[in-house]
């Protein structure tokens, strides 16, 4: 297994540049995720690593080792596709098989190298059938069996759930979690799905337009966005985003909302101009007496909570409070927003200004 | 009431269109019908009019197809030895008697090398240059694409004269190596085009994994994209081998000793001896035969092959 440094790594097709100056560190072992919307340039980054594309510049360090220009076949890459790309002309037994075949490995060790790894994937009353006829979670099976079998330094996996039912996806994304605490091999997944991404990643890169927008751990991301993209697209719902002008120095605890004082973690940094207070939904409050007021439009009912959206001088806010809370559309109330967790971005450069909070969080 | 599908014909027009199929198929069968049946009558059962639907079958046209023969006198022909076989037999019978073989078998093989050996290379030159260009990132590739099928953008012959003195110069007139290199080039277009179709209907994926199970492109090429465009490689050889081996006009006029093929060397049967209308029909039927095998082998690719890419599986 191995560690992946991405350093200043670039990607232009033509006159579109897909990906632009990425650099982010995979330590061995991890689970990371490349996630962010299609087109901005995810998928690239991974094909890169795995030899698929070669960059325009940058480098790819596998162990140390700069491969940036390397054949894919000169890698010792596994990778999983989203279609799976089983070989359509062979059986499952041969299919797992054929990148031990490449490597000249003697029969009688394949054979049972690929009858483990059927055993570990629970495929192994299945060798002898063709791909053509499985279903979508036995195909995946299939597809990482192929992978595994030969010990790579590491997994590529392009969406390989995205193909796959609602309801295999579940058990799949478990599996894989699974397997990847079992074997400690450094994974490399790429999600357009945020929820994928914060339910089985170690790291998260988040992607926009080609630009490494932040790189940290799930919890970091969800409580510390870099930018307001982050902010945005991780999260169901979305974190609101209260628009205001203002201006506050380093140091300040408070910014001004209209004539509301909002307390919020110490500035590191000045901001001024056209500001952004970003507050996660659980951590709006409803209450009669709080000075940041409030009109009820919508209640989502999901069960144990419920969503309250708000329409506020700043914007629309939803809360998730509990559905116990009698909330009705039409009713005027209070905000109480949790000071701790708030961001303050910038709204002209969209990204977040400094606070004790987030300083720690942000890598370069 | 009876309850009617939506998506199942109904029984009248799968019986329309099953009287409809048996019709066609009865118009384009019957001038085969005709040619074989003919090539087993005697000459005067071939001309005769109305023409013989039942008659006694004989081999008299394939014997006269692989011969040459004579016609002595009838005085003469009394006093020769008893017939050596049935070949002279059934020469005898006609009142002739074999004086050597006929070029048939000789011009028949020329078809088969220069048929199959154009195939082949259409079909390997083209495999290569239409994965190429599914594939990779070719300068003016849409230009170059559309040059090569600008070739059969005007009748072959319109370019007879040229080749022909480029040829005579080239020492390639009257070779097989000539023939087949002429009808590669004709089929070589169609070959890009109809492969190139079929090798982008394969999934970049299948040879993007075999890549990263430590092929080299080649490999995968040979051991992943090959087998997944059998289909389509069988259907366009079967084009390419129609057109190669009924390929008259460039066979008349580049070919006449050395590398003629079949398709000029059957109408001059006509000349010898008469009009020998059961030796014509043997030798068409003969000629039809590869073609008919070669096409029945692949038949299941071809059905396939050129319905691909309409409907995705």
């Amino acid at each position: 297994m191995a560690e992946i440094v991405i350093r200043n790594l670039r990607k232009e097709f033509g006159a579109f540049t897909a990906v632009q100056g990425s650099s982010f560190t995979i330590k061995d072992g991890e689970f990371f995720m490349l996630l962010g919307p299609s087109g901005c340039g995810k998928t690239t980054t991974l094909r890169m690593i795995a030899g698929l594309e070669l960059p325009t510049s940058g480098e790819i360090l596998i162990d140390g080792e700069d491969v940036s220009q390397r054949p894919a076949s000169q890698r010792d890459i596994a990778m999983v596709f989203q279609m799976f790309a089983l070989y359509p002309h062979m059986n499952v037994r041969k299919n797992i098989a054929y990148p031990l075949v490449s490597q000249g490995v003697p029969k009688a060790q394949v054979q049972q190298k690929v009858a483990e790894v059927a055993k570990i994937l629970r495929i192994d009353h299945m060798l002898d059938k063709p791909v053509g006829g499985l279903s979508g979670g036995d195909r995946q099976r299939v597809a990482l069996g192929r992978a595994i079998v030969r010990n790579p330094k590491a997994f590529m996996m392009d969406e390989p759930l995205g193909a796959l039912d609602a309801e295999f996806r579940e058990i799949m994304a478990e599996e894989l979690r699974a397997l990847h605490d079992r074997m400690h091999a450094t994974t490399v997944y790429v999600t357009h799905d945020q929820l994928e991404a914060m339910q089985m990643g170690d790291k998260i890169v988040v992607m926009n337009h080609g630009v490494v927008e932040q790189f940290g751990t799930p919890q970091d991301i969800y409580d510390h966005p870099a930018t307001l993209f982050v902010a945005d697209f991780i999260g169901s719902p979305a974190m609101n985003f209260l628009r205001f002008d203002g201006t506050a120095v380093a140091g300040a605890e408070t910014v001004t909302l209209g004539e509301n004082p909002v307390t919020l973690p110490q500035l590191q940094e000045p901001a001024s101009g056209s500001l952004v207070l970003g507050v996660r939904p659980e951590h709006v409050s409803l209450s009669d007496t709080a000075p940041l007021r409030g009109r009820i439009e919508a209640v989502e009912y999901l069960g144990t909570t419920q969503i309250v959206t708000l329409s506020t001088p700043f914007g629309a806010v939803k809360a998730r409070t509990s559905s116990a809370l009698s909330a009705r559309p039409g009713d005027l109330t209070g905000l109480n927003l949790s000071a701790p967790r708030l961001s303050l971005f910038d709204a002209t450069t969209g990204r977040a200004v400094r606070t004790a909070a987030n300083a720690g969080v942000f890598h370069g | 009431m009876s309850a009617y599908s939506v998506t199942e014909p109904s029984k009248v027009s799968k019986w329309v269109a099953g009287l409809l199929v048996t019709l066609y198929a009865i118009i384009t069968l019957l001038p085969l019908v005709w040619i074989i049946s003919t090539s087993f009558k005697t000459g005067p059962d071939s001309i005769s009019y109305p023409p013989k639907v039942f008659f006694e079958p004989t081999v008299e046209g394939y014997v006269n197809l692989f011969t040459t023969r004579t016609r002595p006198a009838v005085s003469e022909l009394d006093t020769l030895p008893p017939p050596d076989g049935l070949m002279e037999e059934i020469a005898r019978r006609q009142g002739t008697i074999i004086t050597g073989p006929s070029r048939f078998a000789e011009r028949f093989l020329n078809s088969v090398i220069i048929g199959f050996g154009s195939t082949a290379l259409s079909i390997i030159l083209g495999t290569l240059a239409a994965y190429a260009f599914s594939r990779f990132k070719v300068p003016l590739k849409d230009d170059l694409l559309f040059f090569i099928l600008s070739t059969r953008m005007m009748p072959p012959i319109a370019v007879a004269i040229p080749i022909y003195l480029m040829y005579r110069e080239l020492g390639l007139s009257d070779t097989h190596v000539g023939m087949i290199l002429l009808y590669t080039a004709v089929n070589i277009s169609l070959a890009v085009w109809l492969l190139k179709g079929f090798i982008d209907e394969i999934p970049r994926e299948y040879e993007e994994a075999a890549l990263i199970d430590g092929y080299t492109r080649f490999q995968a090429f040979r051991k992943v994209v090959l087998p997944q465009a059998a289909t389509g490689i069988a259907s366009t050889a079967i084009f390419c081998l129609i057109f190669a081996w009924n390929e008259y006009a460039f066979a008349v006029l580049l070919t006449s000793g050395n590398a003629q093929t079949a398709p000029p060397f059957i109408p001059t049967i006509i000349g010898v001896g008469g009009q020998d209308w059961p030796a014509v029909a043997a030798g068409a039927t003969l000629f039809l035969l590869p073609v008919m095998i070669f096409t029945i082998l692949l038949r299941k690719h071809l059905l396939r092959g050129i319905t691909f890419g309409a409907v995705r599986k």
